[in-house]
């Protein structure tokens, strides 16, 4: 499969969250006005303004507590569901060199609350005039060469990013070395997605929307169906 | 540190204690990553569960201030296990020598204790010397009174039971990390230490760092790859900013500070310990041709032979009295300090004790604040509790660009120097420091010139001519550390012209024929260029990351240093693999050597030609037992000023009994009082530099962490009826803070001594200057202004509080 994809090891991540600054950075976005929660996990949701978010949950599993990061993001599904649902490629569209999944002004004229719901990580948020927003590769950086703000200023490695074919062969690699010490170790769906994690733990440890929703592929499912009855036209075209 | 960053990937076990390098080190982490991928161990001790910790494969927590005690626990490990290098401990290290018959510890104490100076008597600490004035050596490790012996019998104390009782860390954890480091005692393996301020801002800071040296010595871990003891400094240049004498006890290159106790150059040169051991390089023997160097490049032409080269001009120390910022403070609190310069700081909030120190600025006359923007130190007339109309201190605040808008150096953790060129130019009307000085200087001198003055001779014969076209001039100050030739001279068959730059500190000379600002420095800046502003790739023969063509590191470009303790007496490395250096049988390759005098061969009849590796020691051995240190020669555990227990479970004496104590109002402490039951400790993040003076004002970073906050245990939080994320009040016998409570499951409440303690932590990067509510200020408010007896560093690590709901 052509296009780009990320690698996000979880197992080096140690939540510096360099890289959502890094993204709020190159995006221009502004900060959110936060206060201490009790967590370090700050804002507390992905937002219009915050796309890249390190989410923080302390869990005890046999016994042994554990501190677990996970840098969430936009997936870049493969067959994007939000996309599916939208249904208008002028808001929203697949690039087709790379896979990012794009969002346009026009999504003002969506159902937001749709297009959220369609998705199965729960990424996409929108502002009070119905404008969606979330990651977008940095489309703008690789076209031009360089790698998403996120992946370059990782101190440690843990966002990578690439031709997804190697960097499919490397979160395989890694997950067989990672698989030894941490029998659970698993890749999140890996198939359908192009923003590949690596967890040691149960994924809702993570975050509730880690993995695919069931009500997602329900979802997803009925878009599915309306593929099958409606021929799918220009999805991929480029804006 | 010994070894650099890049060394950390080479290591078989990584102990994180005294730092939390995930957070607070965050580039660092790569080269942890690295070894963790080659099958590194990581270990990290903490009182809290960490992003470190959240990534280590051991974690065990520790009471703050009981890191003697865990560590001794760890020696006496080592040595009931027999897991120690002996190859390595009988050549290398003082383990073998004999003690006189002086020496005793007893009830805490050494001998040599004077209770009411809080001083020891070090005169009772010294080595049994032969009939030639050479330390005896027994090499069998077996005589009573050899270092060794003596060691096991110090911490024969330390068992398991004992130390889990004092840390608070279960005895199956202090096993498991003794277990898992120690195992890098056999010969080709080995571990490192990430310490930073966990350790340092202590009352024992500089005893906590010494009994992990003991450890490292033991197992045969310093001078190679992936071992050491590697000090992870706060900032950027910090390492520079020493070697350059940031410290009030000492000169540029480690030169110590001239005191009323050497009244002329001759007593000053004349101080150190000579020795008769014709194999001990005794390096520091050569510190006249330091010092005179450096004295010549203050003065110049005004420094001669018959002045003492202007060493009558240089400020003295006045014996037995210590000038840190603690005292500066306790002084100006006093009323005794007029003017202050706060250059670059933020001590209104980075220093412990801060409502004392806010006091003791109003008594100031003036106070001139250089920093990139207004802070809480220029603003304290205005801070919390202060009511300007009362204050007379003038403060005059100048605006500094920057460090991307100016040329220059800076010298990282692994004294790699890095040579930076200049980004935009600086904003505004802000100037970089060295212009700010350069004028100062020149302005001062000005007004000498014209008005006299008391002993205006230092200020008059200072050169001062490192501008240019008006200008300060980062290259010529640079050149000038590294120093000139100041006549032509001969060595070895080969000319150097005056003026020209000195190739390496062994060109420097006592007679005032050479000058040098920094000798640790002489070959960074030489006829070659500038070292520092090299940027070669290729790695050493022995590709171990040493990349000894990007930048420059002191000395002389040696990337580890005591690497001649790499290899075994036939020059042959202990790790064949990640090897340091070797000899071929004719010279030294891969690392520049600690000195390039050929192997030692046997210990029985070495060759005269070697010298022993731990040159900078006045015998060539590295210090099992240390006895220049102000608080004995083996590090023994006390506990904080401040501390839950009524006594030491180890000894009869509570606390350092040659810390310094502070006697003002505002110094106020409260050991096991039932009104402060919590141990409390400070902490950095991530998200924020040092007070937060440039990181509060950012949005972003602001966005990630808004508010100063106290992190507890669920248990406590339930003893005292406190809600996550509810606002609570803390408070110690110093002062109180407002901030956010963050419960959570990463403390857990210790059992010391029968009894469970709590123990809170808050971060000391916020000021009431930003964010603009003006409620979220410094941690400093209740930490306590005692410190470590050697470096007088604050011990803002360990102290005593309350929190409450509000």
């Amino acid at each position: 499969m052509p296009g780009k994809s990320f690698f996000i090891d979880t197992t080096i991540c140690t939540a510096c969250r360099g890289c959502q600054v890094a993204c709020k950075q190159w995006h221009g976005l502004p900060a959110e006005k936060t206060v201490n929660r009790g967590t370090f996990q700050n804002p507390a949701d992905l937002s219009f303004m915050t796309y890249k978010l390190v989410r923080f949950s302390e869990v005890v599993v046999d016994g042994k507590l554990k501190w677990l990061f996970f840098p969430d993001q936009c997936r870049h599904c493969v067959e994007p569901p939000c996309q599916m649902t939208a249904e208008d490629a002028t808001a929203i569209f697949s690039d087709s060199a790379t896979g990012a999944v794009i969002y346009t002004a026009k999504t003002k004229n969506l159902d937001a609350q749709a297009i959220v719901d369609s998705c199965p990580y729960n990424v996409p948020r929108a502002c009070k005039d119905g404008t969606l927003a979330k990651c977008d590769m940095c489309l703008d950086r690789v076209e031009n060469g360089l790698l998403p703000a996120c992946v370059a200023t990782c101190p440690t490695g843990a966002m990578n990013f690439g031709n997804r074919d190697e960097l499919l062969a490397m979160a395989k690699k890694r997950l067989s070395v990672v698989k030894k010490s941490h029998p659970k170790a698993k890749l999140l769906d890996p198939d359908d997605v192009r923003a590949i994690f690596l967890v040691t733990e149960d994924p809702q440890l993570y975050h509730n929307f880690a993995i695919a929703s069931r009500e997602a592929f329900d979802i997803s499912r009925a878009v599915a169906l309306k593929r099958l009855v409606r021929p799918l036209t220009g999805l991929t075209r480029r804006w | 540190m010994t070894n650099h960053w890049i060394d950390i990937g080479n290591s078989d076990c990584i102990l994180i204690m005294g730092s939390n390098a995930a957070e607070n080190h965050p580039v660092s982490f790569k080269y942890v990553v690295q070894a963790m991928q080659k099958g590194a161990k990581l270990i990290s001790v903490d009182p809290r569960f960490t992003r470190t910790s959240a990534k280590a494969d051991i974690y065990a927590p520790l009471r703050s201030g009981t890191d003697i005690a865990f560590l001794g626990g760890m020696i006496k490990y080592i040595l009931d296990n027999e897991l120690y290098n002996k190859e390595y401990l009988r050549a290398y290290t003082n383990a073998t020598f004999v003690l006189g018959k002086d020496f005793d510890f007893k009830d805490g104490l050494f001998s040599g204790y004077d209770p009411k100076a809080r001083k020891y008597d070090k005169s009772k600490w010294a080595f049994d010397m032969d009939d030639n004035g050479v330390p005896k050596m027994d090499r069998s490790l077996k005589g009573q009174r050899c270092v060794f012996q003596l060691l096991e019998k110090h911490y024969s104390r330390y068992n398991i039971k004992l130390v889990s009782e004092i840390t608070g860390t279960p005895e199956a954890d202090l096993v498991e990390v003794y277990k898992a480091y120690t195992a890098t005692g056999v010969t080709g393996k080995a571990a490192t230490i990430m310490y930073a301020m966990g350790w340092t801002q202590h009352t024992v800071g500089t005893q906590n760092i010494r009994t992990m040296a003991i450890i490292q010595l033991l197992l045969g871990n310093i001078g190679v790859a992936g071992g050491g003891v590697n000090a992870l400094r706060g900032e950027s240049n910090v390492q520079g900013s020493t070697d350059h004498c940031l410290l009030f006890h000492i000169w540029p290159g480690y030169l110590a500070n001239p005191s009323t106790k050497w009244p002329k150059l001759a007593d000053y040169l004349q101080r150190r310990g000579k020795s008769n051991d014709p194999l001990s390089a005794n390096w520091w023997q050569n510190e006249p041709k330091y010092m005179v160097s450096l004295l010549k490049s203050f003065f110049g032409e005004s420094a001669k032979k018959r002045n003492d080269f202007g060493y009558d001009w240089m400020p003295k120390l006045d014996a037995g009295k210590t000038y840190a910022f603690l005292d500066m403070f306790d002084d100006m609190y006093n009323g005794k300090v007029k003017g202050f310069f706060n250059w670059g700081m933020n001590l209104a909030c980075s220093l412990a004790n801060a409502n004392k120190n806010r006091k003791a600025m109003a008594t100031l006359d003036w106070m001139v604040n250089v920093n990139l923007f207004d802070n809480e130190t220029a603003s304290f007339w205005k801070g919390p509790g202060m009511k300007p109309s009362e204050i007379k201190t003038e403060v005059f605040s100048l605006p500094a660009c920057v460090s991307v808008e100016k040329e220059g150096s800076i010298t990282n953790s692994g004294r790699w120097m890095q040579w930076r060129y200049q980004g935009p130019k600086p904003l505004g009307n802000s100037r970089a420091d060295g212009d700010i000085i350069m004028e100062l200087g020149s302005k001062i001198k000005e007004l000498y010139k014209k008005e006299k003055g008391v002993f205006p001779e230092p200020i008059l014969n200072l050169k001062w001519d490192y501008m240019t076209n008006g200008a300060y001039d980062s290259h010529k100050a640079a050149k000038e550390v590294n120093g000139y030739f100041l006549k032509d001279v001969e060595v070895k068959g080969q000319t150097y012209k005056a003026g020209t730059l000195v190739p390496s500190f062994a060109f420097l000379e006592a007679d005032g024929s050479t000058s040098s600002g920094n000798w640790l420095y002489c070959n960074s800046y030489t006829e070659k260029g500038n070292m520092a502003a090299r940027r070669g790739q290729e790695d050493a023969v022995n590709q171990i990351g040493l990349y000894p063509e990007f930048s420059w590191c002191w000395p002389v470009n040696r990337r580890i240093i005591y690497n001649r303790a790499s290899v075994d007496l036939k020059g042959q490395p202990w790790d064949k693999d990640q090897w340091v250096i070797k000899w071929t049988g004719d010279k030294w390759i891969g690392d520049v050597p600690d000195g390039g005098w050929p192997p030692l061969e046997s210990l029985e009849s070495p060759n005269p030609k070697s010298k022993w590796p731990f040159i900078m020691q006045v015998h060539g051995f590295a210090q099992i037992f240390g006895p220049g240190l102000a608080d004995g020669p083996f590090p023994e555990h006390y506990e904080p000023l401040e501390c839950p227990i009524e006594k030491n479970l180890m000894n009869d004496q509570r606390m350092n009994p040659t810390a310094p104590v502070y006697g003002t109002k505002a110094d106020a402490y409260l050991s096991c009082d039932p009104r402060y039951p919590f141990v409390g400790t400070t902490y950095r993040v991530s998200e924020h530099w040092q007070t937060g003076l440039m990181t509060r004002p950012q949005p972003w970073l602001l966005e990630l962490q808004p508010q100063v906050f106290v992190e507890m245990s669920e248990e406590l939080a339930e003893l005292k009826g406190i809600k996550n994320g509810e606002r609570v009040l803390a408070s110690s016998a110093r002062g109180s803070l407002e901030c956010t409570a963050i419960v959570t499951k990463r403390f857990k409440p210790f059992q010391i001594g029968g009894n469970a303690v709590h123990q809170v932590g808050f971060p000391w990067c916020f000021g009431w200057r930003w964010p603009q509510s003006g409620k979220e200020d410094s941690a400093n408010l209740l930490t306590s202004a005692t410190g470590d007896p050697n470096t007088r560093i604050p011990e803002t690590k360990a102290f005593m509080v309350n929190v409450s709901k509000i």
